[in-house]
């Protein structure tokens, strides 16, 4: 693995995110998925108001920084205006499920044909580690500080799921993880051949760790995220247009890390 | 790689050819200026009393290469039209009342990038969901509505025709200097037919300042160019000042070349009357007839809400400081006029208030309150329906 895609901007590393921070891993995967497909030169990355924002001078990629949950309907409004553009919108779960998820939904509706990339840390991470929809059952966060109770607080969205129950067809859902990064960036890969072959929308949501506002050390981070963030957000593909072509690419995808 | 708009104008035939004669809505005079400016997308939500513009819109702008999204709400119509423009569309949109509240975020988002929006306002009556049908109650939201300090431009036009030059205008001058412009009409405006002469701005030597992308730029990132980084937040107070001040500078810069307003019979007035949008109108039809009848009366009108041409008024109410201020709202012009006149002056002038908040205002109705005046039958009303510090 090269420790630097191609399409990162060198000028800005090291990121901005702390050590650590999940984010990272997710635009190495995507930087990869980017470099693949030689894409660089068309895409429009989108990025919201969240720890994604720290993303707005990341890649060798044009990039517009919105505001929060707003960067579906940005990337939307760019990507209708000129369709040979390769759209890009890149979001924490807060942006993504709570405050921008009436974009998700309609987007995946009219199956428009940008990415969606939504990073799930389980927890508002910008703001200071409030609970999300993705907070998981029982995990404390400053605005559940007894944990999450369902009973009040309802259970952990799954989005990739949502949005896999009405997905239209030519759509492609998944959800990865920063412990797989290698798979990843195949989702993300996947995703983005998908819109360059105008077959529908793609929506992948990325597992990651964020160890500042869970207060956690490196071993009980990944623990969580491998653990707990696993068994009840399972990673794969959940909805995909593309025809398995061989039983080998199968297992490859899932061996692959 | 890709350098150019998809959208090839050329191959349409052009939407308004030398000019035309029209009997028609004013939210279809809003559509048909969009499309001689040029406008190639639309994205927008429904609401009365704007609809027919969204309507229209998606009738005729295929045949003349635009593109129509009827998004999931105000918010995403107004972000879609922000990535749009970004991308080098010339996109548009149009709304009304609570609407009017949620485009406040995506403005907001133009002011500090310098986003050349166009959105066109037809007010309809408030607070809350109140009317669909007419008011003049989104002045304040529609010129300092952002979390911000209001660098917009904000067009009031009175008629249709005013409407479909407002609205040309409007696309130029968005581009021309890239911070967001409005045309704020009203419901009455909107669902009205009335005579309207189209053109085609070419025919008549205007230019309309052409498009430029702000992402999606030819070359490869990094290779041919800097990657196109666009952002709104910022780490350090300094760090925003810095950026903002000068977009500031811009806009007070600019500002009094683009003031616009309209008077007459001023000439030995003992009254001004003022009103703006189709207030305005009946405020100029109530003056001439009053004059007509030997009244002392004359008029100002503001084409520009914002900037506001506050220093046309000042040196009309120096030579008459009387001014009755006549709005379909409480206020709201009232206190922009306050605000723009100011200091030693304010203090002077007699301010006589008309305020039907939500409501229509007929000249007739204008000519009896400027005779009362004039007959010392009114006093300048203070404190609770009117006064700064209530303000
Ligand atoms: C309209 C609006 N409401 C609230 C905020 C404050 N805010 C900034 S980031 C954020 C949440 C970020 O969480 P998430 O989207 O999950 O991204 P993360 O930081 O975890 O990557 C919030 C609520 C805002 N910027 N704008
Ligand atoms: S706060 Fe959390 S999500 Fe944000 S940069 Fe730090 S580790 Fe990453």
């Amino acid at each position: 693995m090269k420790s630097m895609p191609d399409s990162w901007r060198r000028e800005t590393k090291p990121h901005k995110f702390c050590p650590g921070c999940g984010h990272g891993l997710v635009l190495k995967a995507l930087g990869m998925a980017m470099d693949r497909l030689k894409i660089a030169d068309r895409t429009v990355f989108g990025v919201d108001i969240g720890c994604s924002l720290l993303a707005w001078d990341f890649f060798n990629a044009d990039t517009i920084q919105t505001h929060h949950g707003r960067t579906v309907p940005v990337i939307i409004g760019a990507k209708r205006a000129r369709p040979n553009l390769v759209g890009i919108a890149y979001m924490g779960d807060g942006g993504g499920y709570a405050i921008g998820s009436q974009h998700l939904i309609n987007a995946t509706m009219r199956n428009d044909r940008i990415l969606i990339i939504i990073v799930n840390n389980t927890i508002y991470a910008m703001t200071g580690g409030q609970m999300a929809p993705t907070t998981l059952k029982g995990q404390k966060t400053e605005t559940s500080s007894r944990g999450r109770d369902p009973k009040y607080e309802g259970f952990p969205l799954r989005g990739p799921e949502m949005v896999a129950s009405f997905a239209p067809e030519g759509a492609y859902v998944a959800r990865g993880s920063v412990s797989h990064v290698q798979r990843l960036a195949r989702y993300l890969e996947r995703g983005l051949e998908n819109q360059l072959q105008d077959r529908g929308i793609s929506v992948v949501e990325a597992l990651s760790t964020c160890p500042t506002n869970w207060r956690t050390n490196a071993e009980d981070t990944w623990k969580f995220l491998e653990k707990e963030m696993t068994d009840y957000y399972p990673v794969g593909e959940l909805v995909s247009p593309f025809k398995r072509d061989t039983q080998k690419e199968a297992a490859d995808l899932e061996t692959c890390h | 790689m890709i350098s150019k708009l998809e959208t090839k104008k050329d191959e349409y035939p052009r939407p308004v050819e030398g000019e035309r004669q029209a009997f028609m809505y004013g939210n279809e005079v809003v559509v048909w200026a969009a499309l001689a400016a040029g406008a190639e997308c639309l994205y927008g939500y429904p609401i009365t009393p704007q609809n027919e513009v969204m309507h229209y819109w998606s009738r005729l702008a295929p045949d003349y290469g635009g593109k129509f999204l009827q998004t999931e709400d105000e918010l995403s119509a107004g972000f879609a039209t922000l990535g749009g423009i970004m991308a080098g569309a010339r996109c548009f949109s149009a709304t009304a009342g609570p609407g009017t509240i949620l485009f406040q975020e995506p403005l907001a988002m133009a002011e500090m990038m310098r986003i050349p929006i166009v959105l066109v306002v037809q007010q309809r009556g408030g607070p809350s969901t109140a009317t669909v049908i007419y008011s003049q109650q989104e002045v304040f939201l529609t010129i300092f509505g952002g979390n911000g300090e209001g660098l917009r431009i904000v067009y009031s036009p009175g008629s249709h025709q005013e409407m479909y030059d407002y609205t040309l205008k409007a696309f130029d001058v968005a581009w021309k200097h890239r911070f967001p412009t409005l045309v704020l009409g009203d419901g009455y405006q909107a669902k009205m037919r009335e005579r309207v002469l189209l053109y085609d701005p070419a025919a008549r030597g205007m230019e309309i300042e052409p498009t430029v992308p702000f992402v999606g730029l030819p070359g490869v990132p990094g290779v041919d160019r800097e990657p196109a980084h666009w952002r709104n937040a910022f780490s350090v107070e300094e760090e925003l000042y810095e950026e903002l001040e000068p977009i500031i500078n811009d806009y007070y810069r600019i500002a009094p070349s683009l003031m616009e307003k309209e008077e007459g019979y001023l000439d030995g007035a003992e009254l001004i009357l003022t009103g703006h949008g189709i207030v305005g109108r009946a405020v100029r039809t109530a003056v001439k007839e009053l004059r007509e009848e030997g009244f002392p009366v004359g008029f100002f009108r503001p084409l520009t809400l914002r900037p506001f041409p506050g220093k046309d008024l000042i040196r009309i109410l120096d030579d008459c400081p009387r001014l009755l201020v006549v709005e379909s709202a409480q206020g709201q012009l009232a206190k922009l006029i306050r605000i723009s006149i100011g200091g030693e002056l304010d203090h002077r002038v007699q301010m006589y208030p008309y305020f039907r908040p939500g409501l229509g205002i007929s000249a007739e109705e204008l000519v009896e309150e400027a005779k009362a005046i004039l007959n010392g039958k009114r006093e300048q009303k203070q404190e609770k329906e009117f006064s700064m510090s209530m303000l």
